[in-house]
């Protein structure tokens, strides 16, 4: 197999048996970059210099005996959403187009310390809003296994360039299913860990009270090796749990016997698209037949999730973008004839419509007279939809849903219904508004393209949901497909 | 129900310009997404809490001393406008 499809485990391993250099394998990468962005686009900014520099000095370590550690020289991709000192970072805003941050998010901070090779910023919905990375002001992302189809979003660039061999591994960030929906399209692991596993500081915020950065990854080993980088107490991000980081690896033990899976019949109704849901069944056969006890059970306030999530997370970003008035960073329209008017020229050239609209959507529900019909609402509902999920956890390790009703959409289907597009995060959201963890792992495929499984765990016990994403994973193959470009 | 004037209201509140034809889409689209949004009216939510952050974290203390900071120039390096050491911007008053 080519270099640039194995995943960073196997890779590790040959660059500590000296089969390989670390710089060989970020030349791998950077080839294929140059051979499939013309038609993936998942980048807006490569890292070139960076990355062999990464590259030599971790192949360094290895020539003079030093261990080097699980990630040190693997080519990383990051979503342009999260902070890199001294490199655009853009969010995929015109409004930003120009920034370049004078420190690092933590996250990356981590990555830096473990030695990896960051290649490049991916490509994502505008600020992390949107399903398809059509809502990039930039361009378009396209899907490896067809690039006529979107690839999902908001992190669409980074599960694209997995999937493409374009990097090994990627950051992205999930508020209401961006790592898990792309994951799920593109065919690779992502996961959404639980809220405050993961410092946001450096993550250009969107929603706070539901962005989380995760891993997306060729297979379960690498999620859990990327977890152990990122996850621990920060205390620049003041929302960052107190708890003790632990070895995810672990967990990665082929075994789920006994272990309860409840699978939300919302999850599995109408709108699930026939073929997914039959992959999904095959799945849940899969791991009954590996010993595990898999039973339907309910979410009652699902179908309120949807419009609970779009009064929340509208309300929280038009707070969290009031700060992009062209005054400290950004860009700044010219010809204002006072500063109110600065803002308003320069905020509606920098937003693109979706962008505008959750603004519009947000300013409307937190303004004086709709609070309490709209936001406080919503916050009481986000309370039901919650305690679902605790009832369903005192009788469930593990819950079992598709992470889309459908395989990816073709590019332009959806950009004209906003509703329509909405829709597609209709299995993801609810991980978001309880806070908990959730990965998507590749399950099977309908007309050939990947169908992604969720599963939903308690807070903080990541450790479960890798054993079973674990099991599923090496009792099957689907993460050993790749698309032909 | 939105009217065209409850969306300029918010456009101008939300620091946004609109043209006609905006302010018509969005007047249009905002309708659709609250109308999706009447279906939470059939959950009686008089006695539930409203849960706006789902960890049990309250107020983050610590010492008060300097910590790290990026400085002054980095600080102003990516604004648009400036005089000496601060930001400028158009008239005010």
């Amino acid at each position: 197999m080519q270099l640039f499809m194995r995943t960073a485990h196997e890779l590790h391993d040959l660059m500590m048996k000296k089969e390989i250099s670390a710089e060989e394998l970020s030349k791998a990468v950077f080839d294929r970059i140059e051979s499939a962005e013309d038609k993936i686009g998942a980048f807006i900014t490569r890292t070139t210099e960076n990355a062999f520099k990464r590259a030599r000095a971790v192949d360094r370590q290895i020539q003079s005996g030093e261990k080097i550690v699980p990630l040190a020289g693997i080519p990383l991709a990051i979503k342009d959403n999260i902070c890199t000192s001294g490199i655009l970072t853009t969010a995929g805003s015109k409004i930003l187009s120009n920034f370049v941050p004078p420190y690092s998010a933590t996250v990356v901070e981590r990555f830096d310390a473990a030695g990896a090779a960051m290649v490049g910023k991916t490509n994502l919905d505008e600020f992390a809003m949107g399903s398809s990375t059509e809502n990039s002001a930039f361009f378009v992302t396209r899907n490896p296994w067809n690039t006529s189809k979107v690839p999902g979003g908001s992190s669409g660039g980074s599960a694209a360039a997995v999937a493409a061999g374009e990097a090994v591994c990627a950051l992205g960030s999930d508020t209401g299913g961006s790592i898990r929906q792309p994951a799920s399209f593109c065919g690779v692991v992502g996961m959404k860990p639980t809220y405050g596993a993961v410092s946001r500081y450096g993550l250009i915020a969107y929603a706070s009270s539901l962005d989380q950065i995760g891993p997306l990854a060729r297979d379960v080993t690498d999620c859990a090796l990327m977890m152990n980088v990122i996850c621990g107490h920060d205390q620049l991000d003041s929302t960052s749990a107190q708890y003790q980081a632990q070895d995810y690896t672990g967990f990665l033990r082929d075994d789920v016997r006994g272990m309860r899976f409840g699978v939300p019949e919302e999850y599995m109704a109408e709108g699930i698209d026939p073929a997914v849901r039959a992959v999904i069944i095959k799945a849940m056969e899969r791991l009954e037949s590996l010993g595990a006890i898999v039973e339907y059970t309910t979410l009652p306030h699902t179908e309120y999730a949807l419009p609970t999530y779009y009064m929340i997370a509208p309300a929280e970003a038009s707070s969290n973008l009031a700060r992009y008035d062209g005054v400290r960073y950004g860009i700044r329209a010219e010809d204002a004839e006072d500063v109110i008017d600065m803002f308003m020229k320069t905020r509606s050239k920098g937003f693109g419509n979706e962008v505008k609209r959750r603004i519009m959507l947000g300013t409307y529900a937190l303004s004086a007279g709709y609070y309490d019909a709209y936001y406080l609402k919503a916050l009481k509902v986000r309370t039901l939809i919650k305690e679902d999920f605790d009832r369903a956890f005192e009788k469930y390790d593990l819950l079992l849903s598709p992470v889309s009703p459908t395989t990816a959409f073709r590019i332009g289907e959806k950009t004209d219904d906003p509703l329509q597009m909405y829709l597609s995060d209709v299995c993801t959201i609810s991980v978001n508004l309880a806070g908990i963890p959730g990965i998507s792992i590749p399950c099977g495929f309908v007309d050939g393209m990947p169908v992604g499984l969720q599963l939903m765990g308690r807070h903080f016990d990541e450790g479960t949901l890798l054993r079973a994403a674990y099991t599923f994973e090496q009792n099957t193959d689907y993460h050993k497909h790749y698309p032909e470009l | 129900m939105i009217t065209k004037k409850d969306v300029d209201h918010v456009a101008l509140l939300g620091r946004l310009e609109l043209t006609g034809e905006e302010n018509d889409m969005y007047t249009r689209q905002l309708n659709d997404i609250l109308g999706h949004f009447q279906n939470l009216e059939r959950l009686d939510t008089d006695h539930i809490q409203p849960t706006a952050h789902v960890l049990p974290l309250k107020n983050v203390f610590r010492e008060d001393v300097v910590g790290r900071h990026i400085s002054r120039e980095e600080a102003l390096a990516n604004c648009p406008d400036r005089h000496e050491n601060f930001f400028k911007v158009p008239r005010i008053v």
